[in-house]
């Protein structure tokens, strides 16, 4: 009996020390909740012979992981900020993956005509002129910041009744939206693996200003010695080679493709 | 509403099918919070006894930081563990960010005040009870304690299971310091707050429900002791 | 083996936050003999016997034993106005005292049935000390405080809420004990037994010892009018 409870402490207490060959990865919920993760990670064990442990967080939260040394590399997809990351010495470089899109959904009556609209900006001047309920994710996540930008481009300060910020992540933002019935800006992955559409349903999607660009960006070994920056290239040549392309672009929900490969050699 | 069934009744068959899934993030998160209790416990009861058969100037102040760090939000104490813990952190040598062992030192933060606290509380009557005796009979003070502690044994019970209670529901700061990983770190709070993010209700009620039925045993368990002892049966 | 007595208190007395409870009280307890500490409510019985055990410090005047205070706190036992139980068996109860000393379990548990047989609780051994009756409890706490076969016995009222049976049962079991050479010292309310057993009595009133003496000559002709009135069922003043 004794026995057995200190073989759980030490088993607890050594559980992570006991695999070998694994490496961390900050991805952003969208990336983690396309499902393509599930695709990838058993092939790459196959292939390289190591695990990669994912942190599902927002893209602010795994710049900062990666800023504090706490993973081997990052996978986001907020290209300002990327760049400053890697401008600061916290990554040793940035290298484009693939990119999906954003997408507007909503009610099935859609008030503010979302689906005439010509563009992504004139989507979020109709909403604005109507009114509609608008769900945000306001957390600062790299979907947040799009969504943000995009508002300045349409010069409209978004607030008011209408606009909720739901300080929350993509999956707890549509769960928000599609209980009050408003429209929501997701990415494409997110959507088609959301499993509680309700009556919302995708109202516009396509505009070239919606692309979604995913870059990988490793720690830099320089500052923080303890990384793994070996298995962190290894990932790198992996996830941009043909074997990836072929896996990355054949993934789709619903017979949709979610992501369009684009590294270059 | 017919989401609502669907989710029930998926979760059940999950149950019942004996999804490996949810069973691995069924024993990971009565692995953390067994050993943190067990932890907590370690350093708690014996806390609280001592507290309870000694005077010095400083013991109202204890008692009253360990009061008020039992209501501590668990978010506050995660964000504290990962600044620690973090690589940038003091602690970041030992590299136990996103571990188990990680989720059990938060966890061992939240629940070793609520140990201390109650159990100080129930040695502290019984102490009272015992003074005259045990000092009449000249125990020394490590008899004294334990004494209190093996006849305050079903108190002290209680007042561990209610730290369990409250690790094994606890979701802010075992998410913020175990990093929710897949397989590793993937407790059954964690995975309910991201299978709700999903949308995927079938399986964040199919852990719902554990974590429930956990809940109840936990309290029926309380309920039996607590009133055996009120029944002055011991 | 030196005898722990006399006790000497010369002038002691007892407070409690900045309140007199006790003294100056000066007496000496000699070497054998039963004495009775009587006196009405708050008089201050509970408060002389706890001082003399060292259970009460003494705030001002000494007190003293014939040996030193550590060893002689070793040779004496007290039995409470209201039985303090353990939450144990009352095997376990009895064994306790001994097992504090060393004594190992096999030994003291050998030496708790002995003792429960000659106080009558042969049957209760394996029941919970809790949940006895009055009566039960009372004698268990006697034979938990002889077990360890103290010089000086304290009882605070050891009949207090017993009916006439069981009051008998602990007055023979007492005078077997004082038979035995043990020296008892005893609070008590009830004047018959104050008058069957004392040898010697303590007579408290306001705090202090009023009048005291051998017991046949104070039960005759007390010197004081409180005192004799106490005797008498009267209300003392
Ligand atoms: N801890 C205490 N704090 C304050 N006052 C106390 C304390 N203990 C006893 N006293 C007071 O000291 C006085 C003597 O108390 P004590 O218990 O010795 O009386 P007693 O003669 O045993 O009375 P009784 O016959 O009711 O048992 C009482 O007035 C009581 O109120
Ligand atoms: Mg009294």
């Amino acid at each position: 009996m004794n026995l057995g409870w200190k073989t759980l402490i030490a088993a607890g207490l050594l559980a992570s020390a006991g695999q070998a060959e694994t490496m961390r990865m900050a991805v952003t919920t969208s990336f983690y909740n396309s499902g393509l993760s599930e695709i990838l990670l058993p092939e790459i064990k196959l292939e390289l012979g190591f695990d990669v442990e994912l942190i599902v967080v927002g893209t602010g939260q795994a710049l900062r992981l990666g800023a504090a040394g706490d993973v081997d590399a990052i996978l986001v997809h907020a290209r300002a900020a990327e760049e400053a990351f890697v401008s600061a010495g916290f990554g040793t470089h940035r290298r484009e993956i693939m990119y999906n899109d954003f997408i507007f959904v909503g009610p099935p009556d859609d008030p503010a005509k979302l689906a005439e609209a010509k563009t992504a900006i004139a989507a979020l001047q109709s909403i604005a002129m109507a009114e509609a309920p608008f769900v945000s994710r306001g957390d600062d996540s790299g979907t947040n910041k799009k969504e943000l930008a995009l508002w300045g481009e349409a010069g409209i300060a978004p607030e008011g009744a209408w606009y909720r910020a739901a300080g929350a992540g993509m999956g707890a933002t549509l769960n928000t939206a599609s209980g009050m019935n408003a429209y929501a800006f997701s990415d494409r992955a997110s959507w088609l693996n959301f499993g509680n559409k309700g009556e919302l349903s995708l109202l516009f999607a396509g505009d070239p200003a919606l692309f979604n660009q995913y870059a990988y960006i490793p720690v830099n070994p320089a500052r923080w010695p303890h990384v793994k920056n070996d298995l962190a290239m290894q990932l790198e040549t992996w996830l941009t080679s043909e074997k990836a392309a072929g896996l990355i672009n054949a993934y789709t929900i619903d017979g949709e493709q979610l992501f369009i490969f684009n590294a270059t050699q | 509403m017919s989401g609502y069934s669907e989710g029930f009744w998926g979760a059940w068959r999950l149950i019942f099918t004996f999804d490996p899934e949810l069973y691995e993030i069924i024993f990971l998160s009565l692995q953390v919070t067994v050993s943190a209790v067990i932890i907590a416990s370690v350093i708690g009861l014996p806390l609280g006894a001592w507290l309870a058969v000694n005077r010095f100037w400083l013991r109202r102040y204890v008692i009253a930081v360990l009061n008020a760090l039992m209501g501590l939000p668990p978010v506050v104490v995660g964000l504290f563990v990962y600044m620690a813990l973090s690589r940038a952190g003091p602690l970041g040598g030992f590299g136990l960010l996103f571990s188990p062992a990680a989720m059990i030192i938060a966890q061992v933060i939240i629940i070793t005040p609520l140990i201390a606290s109650l159990s100080h509380q129930s040695i502290r009557d019984l102490w009272a009870e015992y003074h005259d005796l045990l000092i009449s009979m000249n125990a020394t003070r490590a008899q004294r304690i334990r004494a209190l502690l093996w006849d305050g044994r079903r108190a002290l019970l209680t007042a561990t299971l209610a730290g369990f209670g409250r690790a094994i529901g606890e979701v802010g700061a075992i998410m913020i310091v175990g990093g929710n990983i897949e397989h590793v770190t993937r407790a059954l709070t964690t995975a309910i707050a991201l299978e709700t993010g999903r949308g995927n209700f079938a399986f964040a009620m199919g852990l719902g429900l554990v974590l429930i039925v956990l809940a109840i045993i936990i309290n029926l368990a309380i309920h039996i002791i607590g009133k055996t002892e009120r029944a002055s049966t011991w | 083996m030196v005898s722990i007595l006399p006790l000497k208190l010369s002038a002691a007395s007892a407070h409690m936050h900045g309140k007199r409870l006790l003294g100056p009280v000066s007496l000496t307890l000699g070497q054998n003999g039963l004495t009775v500490v009587i006196g009405p409510n708050g008089a201050g019985k509970t408060t002389l016997l706890r001082l003399m055990h060292g259970l009460q410090r003494c705030s001002g005047g000494a007190l003293s034993w014939a040996v030193p205070a550590a060893e002689a706190r070793q040779r004496q036992a007290f039995v409470f106005q209201a039985p303090i139980m353990m939450r144990r068996r009352v095997i376990d109860s009895l064994a306790y005292p001994l097992r504090l000393r060393g004594i190992g379990k096999g030994e003291a548990r050998a030496m708790a049935r002995a003792s429960a047989a000659r106080f009558g609780l042969a049957d209760l051994l394996e029941s919970r000390a809790p949940l006895l009756s009055g009566g039960e409890k009372q004698k268990l706490s006697l034979a938990r405080a002889l077990i360890i076969a103290p010089e000086v016995l304290f009882l605070d009222e050891p009949c207090a809420n017993l009916d006439g049976r069981a009051t008998r049962e602990i007055e023979t079991l007492l005078l077997c004990e004082r038979a035995r050479g043990t020296r008892i010292v005893m609070s008590t309310h009830d004047m018959g037994q104050a008058r069957r057993l004392a040898q010697e009595v303590i007579f408290m009133h306001k705090g202090v010892v009023h009048e005291s003496g051998a017991a046949e000559p104070f039960f005759a002709a007390p010197d004081t009018p409180e005192a004799a009135a106490f005797i008498n069922g009267d209300i003392v003043e």
